[in-house]
Order: C-alpha cells, then structure tokens, then sequence
C-alpha cells in the first residue's frame, strides 16, 4: 500500500493521523511530485487537513524532547524523496512504544533521521559561515545562495540577532524566495530579478562606495593568514568543498 | 589611503599568523543591546586558507614593533622585516566591517611589545573598550596577555575579552632559555594564574549576586611551538596536561615550527614543518581531554614519544591488548570510547542503542563506528568465531595493510620488484 501526499509538513502529519484511523499495515510514504503508479500496488491519496496534522505534531512534542522535533523538522526540510518515508515510519515507531523510543539508534529509521538531520544541520551551519554579505547603497546587507537542502527557515534567527542593527536579505536562488530582515522582524520576500541581471554579485554602481575596499581587504587578508610552507590542498577542499567557492569573496578573482 | 591600510594589513596578518589558535567557542555574549554580534557557542569557521586552517576570527597584530628578539619568532627586532602599527581607530573599524559582512566571527588581537607592556596592553585594551562600549559589539574577542602588564590592565581587559591567552613558546623552560634568554616560564605562570584567580572568583560572586559581570568567559588558552628544540613528545604532553590541570585552560596548541631564520640554534630554512607530529600530539590532547586517557597511559619512559605510522589510540590497545575483547553489548561506557575506530558519538549510540537488544554488526556500522579498524578490539551479537587470539603486533600490521597514511608520500612497506 502506498499513501500519497502533497510534500508539505501539514501532509506528512495528515498521513500519520489516516494511518492510524485505517491501520491498513504496512505502508510506504511518497511525495506526489515522484509517485510513479504501479499496477498491482494500491494507493491512498492523502487529503492535508491542519486539524489532524496538528494532533500529531502535538502528539510527537508529547513524546519527544526538543532535540528529537528538530531533528524531525531538519529531517523533513531536507526534501529528500526517501525522508518522507523514513519520516512516516520513525512517527508510527514512535507512537506504538514507550516513551524514549528514539534513542534507539539499532532502528533503521531513528538512525536514517540522525543522518538526514545531520546533513541538514551541516547545510545550515556551512551557511551560517559562508554567507558573505554585500553592502548595498540603499544600506541593505545583501547576499543570495542556493543551499543543498531548504535552510533558510533554520538560518534565519541566527542572523537576526547576530545583525539586530542593519538590514539584511538572504535570497534563496533555488527555491526563489528569501528572507529579509527590516531591524525588527524578519519576512519572507521574494524578488522577480531584472533580466540579465547578476543575482550573486549586483553592478559596483548598486553597491556602498566602501564595498569594494573591504573585499579587497578580506582578500588580502586571505592571502596573509595563509602559511605557503603547510600548503595542504587536500584538506582545504576538504572543509570548503568547491561548490561554496561561488559564495566567497575570498575565493573570487577579481 | 586605501593602499596604506592594505600594507599594514598584510604586514600585520602576516606577522600574526603563526599564532594558531582561531577557536571562537565559549563564548556566552548575547545581542541583548540590539548592536551587533551574538555568540555561536560551539564557534563558527568562516573559511579556510590554502594550508587547510580554519579562519574564524581576524588575527592581526597591534604592531610588530618589538623590544624583545626571540629567535622562534618573525618579529624579533633584530629581524629584518618592515614594521608598520594600526591605529586603535584602524581596528576597530576593520573588525566592525569584516564582522557586518559574516566574514569573521570576531577579532584575535596581539601585538609585540612596544615601549613597555603596560603601554601595549593599554592599546589593546583600548581597542577592546571602544568595540564593546561605542560599537556596542558583542562578538568574540580573543586577546594576548601581555605578560609583564599591571595587574589592573590584565584585569580590565578580562571584563571585555572573550579569551585571553599567552604563549609558553617553548615546551619546556630549558628550550625557552636557549632561544629566548630574555625570557622564562615564570613570566607566562603569573598571568595565566592571575587571570585564572579572577576567573574562579567572579563565577563565585555569580551564585551570590544576580548581575556579575562577565569575565573572559571563554577562558584562557596557550601555545607551544614544536620541533624548534629537541623535546621529546613525553615533555610536550607532560607540560600540556601541567597547565590544563593547574590552569583550567581550555586549549593548549602545538605549532609546529615553521622555518624562519638561519640561526644555528634551530632546524634550517627550507626545513618541513613537522605536521605529522603535530598532528599526533593533538590526537593525544583529545584522547586527554574526552576519552578518559590519563597523559601516562599514553607516554611514558618506555615509550617517550608517539608512534609515527599509528595513531596513539591504536597504539595504547595494541601495547595492552588484555583489555580487549570488549563486548560491546556489555562494558562500560568508559572503555567503550577506548576501542579504537569508535568515538565519542558512536560511543553514545551504543550505550543509547544496546538497551533496546543486542546491537549486531550492521547495526554498529550504520551507527557510524569504523568497524574494519575496530573489529579486533571487540564482540558483539554476530562477530565471527575466532579461532586464535592474534598478538598486538599482528594486529597492527592488518590494520596497517589495509590504510594509508595521509602523511606518508609513499608506503615505506612497499616492496618494489621491477
């Protein structure tokens, strides 16, 4: 049997609440955008209903501390198609047994979450270092990137309080929408860009007239901090894997 | 303009750079004035230079003007570099714009000495003052004591720093002598004590009265610089676990040296720097610091130093192998972290995990523990029947059969037959 839902958080939990009003036995959760009908194979669609899925959010905060719900979050922020699934499975597990069922890590799904939740997590942090922000002339703190997994939910109270005093805006290129923060809260935005325009780094004519010098100074910087006797490559791609060279001053040639 | 502060920046990032702490953890400082800046307990690295260390916090010197002439160190004044010196002005306006565009994490502030100490350390604690009380910036701010300043200089600058931290430079009092005469251990032992004094007392005036301010409330660290002199690891590692027992400290690095003159006294110019050994040293502080491995288990007058083609970990099981086969499903969580290819989080898991059944190898692998390494240490629910009991040394060899060293250019086990 196959429960089809919608990929949204509300669906997932919606899922978990039909499963138990129906207990069919064994089931497996895919996302509509990735459902391939079979032949022999019944399926169920899912209809999102906030009410149910609501129950079983509180019905995990009941079971769960606070760790366990963001790995769950994180998890389910990762949009991995196999995450839902393991997502739904973990939920049922957690459900049908006592209290501190998480904390087996011999379950394929408990261990399965603690990954997913831990690339997540590692996303979230690489973004939280590698984000290089770009003074605009209308005195905005701008910066777009396009993360591996949907972090910005999970970034933006980071900046927020680490930049309670200038304006800033965090565009997610990928999944078109950002954040932007206006010295008191933070609202997601999105933005339809000019065509031709260059997302990652706006014209010099957009930008603060000292910019350009506070780049060529963490450029410099760069260079300086490094010590050529222990050159060591390998481990430098290592911790900055190339695909996050894009979001660094440093690492732009001009 | 523009062109003068890059010079003193190179100038100045360069000389500072061989100092190799860039934590930024510990810190507690939160946004709470709506400035800028707020604490990341565990740190953040903002990037990486080539040589694969982590840059988290702008490392510059006040200036590298210097009354002293130490030979380890590129500053000395007898060497030949150009000097130049940042306004207090300069800094903090350099920290506050790489800070606002999430290039650091904070500011790491040193300086040679210039005049005297106290009026170094009142330039520094003057950089420190106008960031906190004008900018109203609360990230990280690692800074140098500068030993020989006044008790309330040192003091003052503690209400405002993060971490402070001053070098031992040489792992033991004879190899300090030796390259540098002028000073001695004793000068780094009063502050560290000092500060450390100060420390305990304001946590103590925390469970009394509500608001105590805060002081250097990531605590201090210092460094030693290795394979200048001819140490052995056993003295290194012996030094190391003296200071963090009697100074609480939280990080003791090891740098290795890294050529800069051609004074008899030291390894030439052009020599590599010893990293392996580097490397080797800090496994060895982390299996002091969070796996329970007293420093003498690990080095000893039967083995003074540290096996160059294992790691230490491996090479204490290898040395006591009666402790082992550990079941897995039963022992204790202490000497669970002691089999090597398990850490400290797999370790967790484990204990976490076996309460609910008996954990097999699948199971252990998908926890994350490296099982090909640590198959020989151990039993759990399915591991093979095993018909003889291999020696220590036997064991090391399949290990060794099966890795490769990231060090080692080429395997020196290799025979080469055409």
């Amino acid at each position: 049997m196959t429960y089809i839902f919608d990929g949204s958080l509300p669906g997932l939990l919606t899922a978990v609440f039909e499963w138990f009003e129906r207990k069919p036995g064994k089931v497996v959760l895919k996302s509509i955008e990735i459902f391939q009908p079979e032949a022999f194979a019944e399926s169920f669609t899912v209809t999102t209903n906030s009410e149910k899925a609501d129950r079983v959010w509180a019905g995990l905060q009941k079971k769960l501390k606070k760790d366990w719900l963001l790995k769950f979050y994180c998890s389910y922020l990762s949009e991995i198609p196999e995450a839902y699934n393991h997502l739904f499975q973990f939920t049922l597990y957690i459900f049908q047994n006592e209290k501190g069922a998480e904390s087996n890590y011999g379950n394929e799904h408990v261990i399965a979450l603690a990954k997913f939740a831990k690339s997540v997590e590692r996303e979230k942090h690489r973004m939280e270092a590698f984000i290089r922000f770009q003074h605009t002339a209308d005195g905005i703190f701008y910066t777009s990137i396009d993360p591996d997994f949907n972090v910005l939910p999970l970034i933006s109270n980071h900046f927020k309080n680490r930049y309670a005093d200038q304006q800033w805006i965090i565009y997610d290129l990928k999944r078109k929408y950002g954040l932007h923060y206006n010295l008191n809260t933070v609202e997601e935005i999105t933005i339809s860009f000019t065509e031709g325009i260059n997302k990652q780094k706006p014209a010099p004519s957009v930008m603060d007239e000292k910019e350009e010098l506070y780049a060529v100074l963490w450029k410099d910087y760069f260079k300086s901090a490094n010590i050529v006797a222990r050159k060591n490559t390998k481990l430098h791609v290592q911790h900055v894997p190339r695909r996050y060279w894009k979001y660094l001053t440093e690492k732009q040639l001009s | 303009m523009s062109d003068r502060i890059r010079e003193k920046l190179n100038i100045l990032a360069d000389a500072a750079k061989y100092d190799v702490s860039c934590s930024s953890s510990g810190g507690t400082r939160k946004n709470d004035n709506k400035g800028v800046g707020d604490s990341h307990t565990s740190g953040i690295c903002h990037t990486y230079t080539e040589d694969g260390r982590c840059v988290s916090l702008l490392k510059i010197l006040l200036t590298n003007h210097c009354i002293y002439d130490c030979l380890f160190c590129v500053s000395r004044k007898s060497n030949d570099v150009k000097r130049a010196a940042f306004t207090v002005d300069e800094v903090v306006e350099l920290t506050m714009n790489f800070y606002r565009r999430n290039y650091i994490e904070g500011l790491f502030l040193s300086s040679g000495i210039f005049k005297n100490a106290d009026f170094t350390m009142e330039r520094l604690l003057l950089v420190c003052k106008k960031l906190r009380l004008e900018q109203r910036y609360n990230g990280y701010i690692h800074l140098k004591t500068i030993p020989g300043a006044s008790d309330e200089l040192i003091k003052e600058a503690g209400l405002y720093a993060d971490r402070m931290s001053i070098n031992l430079e040489m792992p033991t009092e004879a190899g300090l002598k030796l390259l540098a005469p002028e000073k001695s251990h004793a000068d780094v032992i009063k502050p560290l004590g000092f500060v450390q004094q100060n420390i305990v007392q304001f946590a103590a005036d925390k469970k009394l009265i509500k608001h105590v301010p805060k002081f250097v409330p990531a605590g201090q660290s210092t460094q030693m610089v290795i394979g200048a002199t001819p140490e052995s690891d056993k003295d290194i590692m012996y030094t190391a676990n003296a200071f963090y027992k009697n100074f609480a400290l939280k990080r003791v690095y090891y740098s290795g040296y890294v050529p800069i003159s051609n004074d008899s006294r030291m390894p030439i110019l052009g020599t590599q720097p010893p990293l392996l050994r580097e490397n080797r040293l800090y496994q060895t502080d982390w299996l002091m610091r969070f796996y329970g491995f007293k420093v003498q288990e690990l080095l000893n007058d039967a083995n003074p130093n540290l096996d160059v083609d294992i790691d230490p970990k491996l090479s204490w099981a290898i040395r006591n192998m009666q402790h082992f086969p550990v079941d897995i499903n039963k022992a204790d969580y202490r000497m669970i972290l002691r089999i090597p290819g398990i850490g400290v989080m797999s370790a967790q898991k484990i204990v976490q995990a076996r309460k609910f059944g008996k954990l097999r190898i699948d199971q252990l692998k998908k926890i994350g523990v490296s099982y090909n390494r640590a198959k020989h240490f151990i039993t759990c629910a399915d591991s093979p029947y095993q018909l003889r009991d291999y020696q220590g040394t036997q064991i090391k060899a399949f290990i060794m059969a099966e890795s490769q060293s990231k060090y080692l250019k080429t395997d020196s086990n290799q025979m080469i037959l055409f």
